[in-house]
């Protein structure tokens, strides 16, 4: 992105965002829905201001890399991409569905732009630090690669092989981002399987760990600048974010993990984001 | 006698174990692409990629032993254009990262090959869990996968090379102890393509990796029993080279299939299957039947699990007899 965006932009395009999730969620009949509007903040500072990318050139080979690993998530994906120009915004009413390029968990054969095919979880860091691996081969330094996980990913044995992986080899272009928004299918992660002390987990496996408000568009912006300023180490942002934030009913209920909104709550759900919680008249209504 | 340059099996044979070969082909490959990198879980001298490391120590990564790490290292190596060979013993590779090669490999159609040393009981005394006898199985049921397993070292340097050039995910089966060496420096080796090793008419014998050796010694005794068996050598299990069997099939009318793994699955399993459809035949399928392993000399387990030439010979004499009493 050559013309930075203001905050204020920023916001209005993850609300967008958030909005097409819930229509998209709707639509398709089945679907995450905390997990993606709990990250919209994140995706929309990634696309928006951090990285370097092409929509219109989707294998640009001078763009950062970003993996989504908990693959579940990927509406939010979906949306970002059509807002920032991969494809066509009409698109996403066919997530799911048969024939779609937006398949249930994402393939990276089928769409371009996205950069592995992931849904098994556990997977994407260390396909992070094989790439940064080839890239630190090629004598390449200024391209970076973003990895996003779940939390209760975590609890895969292969995230913590990648992680003494990247803490040996210092693979100081791998930017990991942790969504901490403390819910997994079962129930509360730290009831599931507790990840505390996240921080001091990673620490010891030798990366580089910074913390942010995960729904604070400016504060991540800043949190993935300061982990390109980082050469010594590998990165981990623990990101906190709130699961099905902007949605009142949604927020911080582990049963929206993998649920989808009917149309009666998709109405409120809209309602909701138009209005910014209340805060403002909606100029649909 | 075919003109694939085969050494005269009558003769004494060099002996190497099958996995040097593929030490001395991915060093060639590295020579011949800058592109061809590596990664082991902490197995670099079993697995023959020490050589290689010796080369090329910057295109080395070495992930411990962390087999699910080491499929999806490779897959991201791959993702940005390298040729990543990945290795360790069968067992746990494909054994244990099966799920992260289906995802990140094959469903991601990234070129990373698989490389899983001392397949088959001929392990010896490690025992059961080393003596990885399901990988065929295992890879052979994922789309977009090839499988290949040499018949001796030369071939295994042949095909080594052969998969530095091949866009697909690939997994090469290795085995651990000293193979008779069969073939020659001009014995041609294509991925995809079975030879006839034997020529004959009253019986096919199929077999794959070791047991092509013994399939050929079994088919020697054979013609002494007045049985002119066929030997097809079947290096590269998925894709099959599915007109090279039935035609042979459709000569002899009785099949024999040889391997050291389990049948369920297999190259048993896969000529089964070709064959119920396209020329059902009098069959009988050597190899693991439905069972494990154990600790023991090599040749001990392999006459032990009725893998060598005696039960070969005994078997197409079975179904020849079958054939002649429809």
């Amino acid at each position: 992105m050559t013309t930075k965006l203001s905050t204020t932009k920023l916001e209005t395009i993850a609300n967008d965002i958030r909005e097409d999730i819930i229509r998209m969620l709707e639509e398709a009949g089945s679907g995450h829905s905390a997990g993606p509007l709990g990250l919209a903040d994140i995706f929309t500072a990634l696309y928006f201001d951090v990285m370097n990318h092409d929509p219109k050139n989707p294998d640009w080979p001078e763009r950062d890399i970003l993996l989504l690993s908990n693959g579940h998530c990927v509406p939010v994906r979906y949306a970002t991409m059509a807002h920032a120009g991969y494809f066509d915004r009409k698109e996403l009413k066919t997530l799911r569905k048969f024939g779609s390029r937006l398949q249930g968990h994402p393939e990276r054969t089928r769409l371009p732009g996205m950069e592995t095919t992931s849904g098994p979880l556990g997977c994407g860091l260390s396909q992070a630090c094989g790439m940064a691996l080839a890239m630190r081969m090629d004598g390449i330094t200024n391209r970076r690669v973003f990895v996003i996980m779940g939390d209760g990913e975590l609890n895969e044995g292969n995230v913590w092989e990648a992680a003494m992986l990247g803490g040996k080899y210092k693979l100081n272009n791998v930017i990991g981002i942790i969504d901490r928004n403390n819910i997994q299918i079962d129930g509360p992660t730290e009831q599931v399987m507790p990840l505390e002390d996240l921080k001091g987990k990673w620490e010891s496996f030798g990366w580089h760990v910074l913390e942010v408000n995960g729904n604070d568009i400016e504060a991540v912006i800043d949190s993935l600048q300061m982990a390109k300023a980082i050469v010594e180490k590998p990165i981990m942002i623990i990101a906190y974010t709130i699961p099905g934030k902007g949605v009142d009913f949604m927020q911080s209920d582990f049963h929206w993990h993998g649920a989808p909104p009917n149309h009666e709550q998709a109405k409120i759900a809209l309602h909701e984001l138009r209005t910014l919680g209340g805060k403002i008249r909606s100029e649909h209504e | 006698m075919s003109n694939l340059h085969l050494a005269d099996i009558t003769g004494d044979l060099e002996q190497e174990p099958i996995r040097k070969g593929f030490g001395r082909g991915l060093l060639k490959a590295g020579q011949l692409d800058k592109n061809v990198v590596a990664a082991c879980a902490d197995l670099t001298d079993s697995t023959q990629m020490s050589l290689f490391k010796a080369e090329f120590p910057d295109r080395f990564v070495e992930i411990g032993v962390a087999e699910q790490n080491l499929a999806t290292v490779g897959a991201g190596l791959a993702a940005m254009g390298k040729i990543p060979f990945v290795s360790s013993y069968a067992a746990f590779s494909p054994g244990r990262n099966w799920e992260q090669i289906r995802t990140t490999a094959c469903l991601n159609e990234r070129p990373v090959k698989i490389v899983g040393s001392h397949a088959g009981v001929s392990v010896g005394p490690d025992g059961a869990t080393h003596q990885m006898l399901e990988d065929i199985a295992l890879m052979r049921v994922l789309p977009n996968m090839v499988v290949i397993v040499p018949g001796d070292a030369l071939e295994a340097e042949r095909a080594t090379l052969a998969m530095a050039q091949d866009g697909r995910p690939n997994y090469l089966r290795l085995a651990r102890e000293a193979t008779p060496i069969i073939t020659t420096d001009k014995t041609p080796f294509e991925i995809g393509s079975a030879y006839v090793y034997e020529k004959g008419s009253d019986v096919t014998i199929i077999a794959t990796g070791t047991m092509t050796y013994q399939s050929l010694v079994a088919a020697e005794q054979l013609y002494k029993d007045g049985i002119d068996a066929e030997v097809v050598h079947v290096p590269t299990i998925k894709p099959l080279d599915a007109e090279t069997i039935i035609k042979s099939v459709k000569k002899t009318g009785c099949v024999v299939t040889v391997e050291e793994g389990q049948v369920i699955g297999g190259l048993g399993g896969a000529i089964a299957e070709l064959l119920a459809e396209n020329y059902p035949a009098p069959m009988r399928r050597i190899g693991m039947l439905d069972r494990f392993g154990e600790s023991g000399e090599p040749n001990q387990l392999l006459e032990h699990f009725g893998l060598d030439a005696k039960h070969i010979r005994l078997a197409a004499h079975e179904v020849t007899d079958r054939k002649n009493q429809n």
